[in-house]
């Protein structure tokens, strides 16, 4: 029984005499080859060139703030709970007065630390994160470190800065 | 004796521009094949040491020397040496006999031909050293005391033996023509547009397929035909050992397509060739002329590069049937063609257009009639399996 129409059958009987001379086939050939010498390269040349990864692209760690610049997480740990890699940890502190500004809640993360060896960029503290808290950006990946002192990033690499703030596909 | 001084000093100086300009074309050949390969596969192609990656062969030289300069322990070491020094050797020696130029006014009366030497033997000359070529791949081969190498060599020496064949028929013709066997002489009758290519299409896709056999270009790479010989004849090399070998190959290519250019495409003919001469002297017109020949040869090396990127490898025996049953056969009805073509024209004192006339008809009434025959024979067995 036939599921489709496009089954060719092949005939393999002796080569015509055109196809025993080799040439006419060579020359076809060539011409293919020389319509891809001329053709657009698909290569993307990667330091200099970079390519839009999808909306759902899971890089760089970034600690939100809110409208106002205060800091959204409120050092509640689930993320830590949820990383399967063990890769976060944090210290609580309570907000003193005065710091409305910095800090949303009235609990907020003192050290809040990401160790990039251990992360394997599942998201699961994005999902995790009641407070919106936590996002891995769609377009920025985490730099490269040449050296073990490195790979602990700290607030001051994970935090929002309120001049360059990251904003995904969808959202205002 | 001042004449002779100053014609001395310019041989030399040419003899160092052409060995510089072949060392060159090859250096940057590996380069360009790389840049070819790719842009034919949709890729861009080194383009990382420099602005278009133009001092990749830079790079590679250095690779090449500061890699660890092997030698098997088995192997005869004396031979193992002199296998790519030989290769090499050969590679450079044919050069001397192409013409590149017309002759250059120095002044003073002095008048530099830019050819290496012109022997009235020179394509004599360009066969006998390409021939030696086979035995730096033989003798390395051998001396690396390895299977594989012994076959690879094997494989080169018998594949040019076979292809050598060929190609010294199709020069017959040629020699007809032109009545000669000094390369100077060949392209000079060539000169104003009368290029052997229109006398001799046959003679020409012999000789092109016969110099990629010669030069161990796929498709017939067989010597060096990694899928069954891990690297054929140096397989044992490493470092600029290897590298010689490798640079000898793409000498080759620029030569045999300068070898091509002329015998088949008019040498350092150009067209507009008078114009030139009568409006900017003999001078420019000759260097013109320099120009034109290592145009044509470097465009014979992109061909060389582009059928290695199209064609897939011959297997060994077909090889062998296409030299021995194709191309000799061939090579002889050529001769033949071109002896009726010269007879057809021999009393009213040799017309030209004749003389091509009749050797394309003979070429397409060869081809009809070849296809006529073998689509007979074609039915016959046809009729023999369904009865």
């Amino acid at each position: 029984m036939k599921l489709s129409n496009k089954t060719k059958v092949l005939e393999q009987g002796d080569m015509t005499f055109a196809e025993r001379i080799y040439l006419p086939a060579i020359i076809g050939g060539m011409g293919t080859t020389l319509k891809h010498f001329f053709a657009k390269k698909v290569t993307i040349r990667y330091p200099e060139q970079k390519r839009y990864l999808g909306p759902v692209f899971r890089g760089h760690h970034i600690l939100k703030r809110d409208e106002d610049g205060a800091e959204r997480c409120t050092a509640c740990g689930l993320c830590a709970v949820a990383c399967p890699a063990e890769a976060i940890s944090m210290v609580a502190d309570e907000r003193k007065k005065g710091e409305e500004k910095l800090y949303r809640e009235e609990k907020y993360a003192s050290v809040y630390e990401i160790n990039m060896l251990r992360c394997i960029f599942c998201g699961l503290c994005e999902e995790a994160c009641p407070k919106q808290a936590i996002y891995l950006q769609h377009d920025k990946m985490v730099p490269v470190f040449e050296d073990r002192s490195q790979v602990i990033f700290g607030k001051d690499k994970l935090v929002e800065k309120m001049d360059n703030r990251y904003l995904r596909e969808g959202w205002k | 004796m001042e004449i002779t001084s100053t014609l001395f000093t310019a041989k030399a100086i040419y003899v160092g521009v052409i060995f510089a300009i072949t060392l060159g074309v090859a250096a940057y050949s590996t380069y360009f094949e790389r840049i070819i390969a790719a842009f034919m596969q949709d890729r861009v192609g080194p383009d990382r040491a420099g602005p278009f990656g133009i001092l990749q062969p830079l790079a590679d030289a250095v690779k090449m020397f500061m890699k660890e300069d092997f030698i098997p322990a088995q192997s005869d070491k004396w031979l193992f040496i002199a296998g790519p020094c030989l290769s090499m050797l050969t590679a450079l020696l044919t050069s001397a006999v192409v013409p590149f130029g017309d002759t250059l006014d120095l002044g003073n009366g002095v008048m530099l031909d830019l050819q290496g030497i012109d022997v009235n033997i020179g394509i004599l000359w360009v066969f006998g050293i390409v021939s030696l070529g086979v035995y730096g791949v033989l003798i390395g081969g051998w001396a690396s005391n390895n299977k594989f190498a012994l076959i690879g060599a094997i494989r080169a020496a018998s594949q040019n033996i076979s292809y050598e064949l060929a190609m010294g028929l199709s020069i017959i013709a040629i020699l007809m023509l032109s009545g000669s066997l000094s390369t100077k002489t060949i392209v000079e009758t060539q000169q104003n547009g009368h290029w052997n290519i229109l006398y001799q299409p046959l003679g020409f896709v012999i000789f092109i397929v016969c110099a990629f056999a010669e030069c161990n270009r796929t498709p017939f790479d067989l010597p060096e035909c990694e899928t069954e010989l891990i690297g054929g004849y140096h397989t044992e090399y490493s470092s600029m050992k290897l590298g010689f070998y490798l640079f000898s190959e793409y000498i080759n290519m620029f030569i045999s397509g300068a070898v091509m250019a002329t015998l088949y495409f008019g040498g350092y003919d150009y067209p507009g060739h008078d114009f030139i001469l009568n409006k900017f002297g003999m001078n420019i017109a000759a260097l013109l002329g320099v120009g034109a020949l290592i145009g044509k040869a470097l465009f014979f090396v992109f061909v060389f590069m582009w059928v290695r990127w199209t064609l897939p490898r011959f297997r060994y025996d077909q090889l062998m049937g296409l030299g021995w049953t194709g191309l000799i056969p061939l090579s002889m009805f050529n001769v033949v063609l071109t002896g009726a073509a010269m007879l057809f024209t021999v009393n009213d004192g040799g017309s030209n257009w004749i003389t091509v006339a009749v050797s394309w008809v003979g070429v397409i009434l060869m081809l009809v009639v070849t296809a006529f025959y073998s689509q007979t024979q074609y039915n016959k067995k046809k009729k023999l399996v369904t009865a």
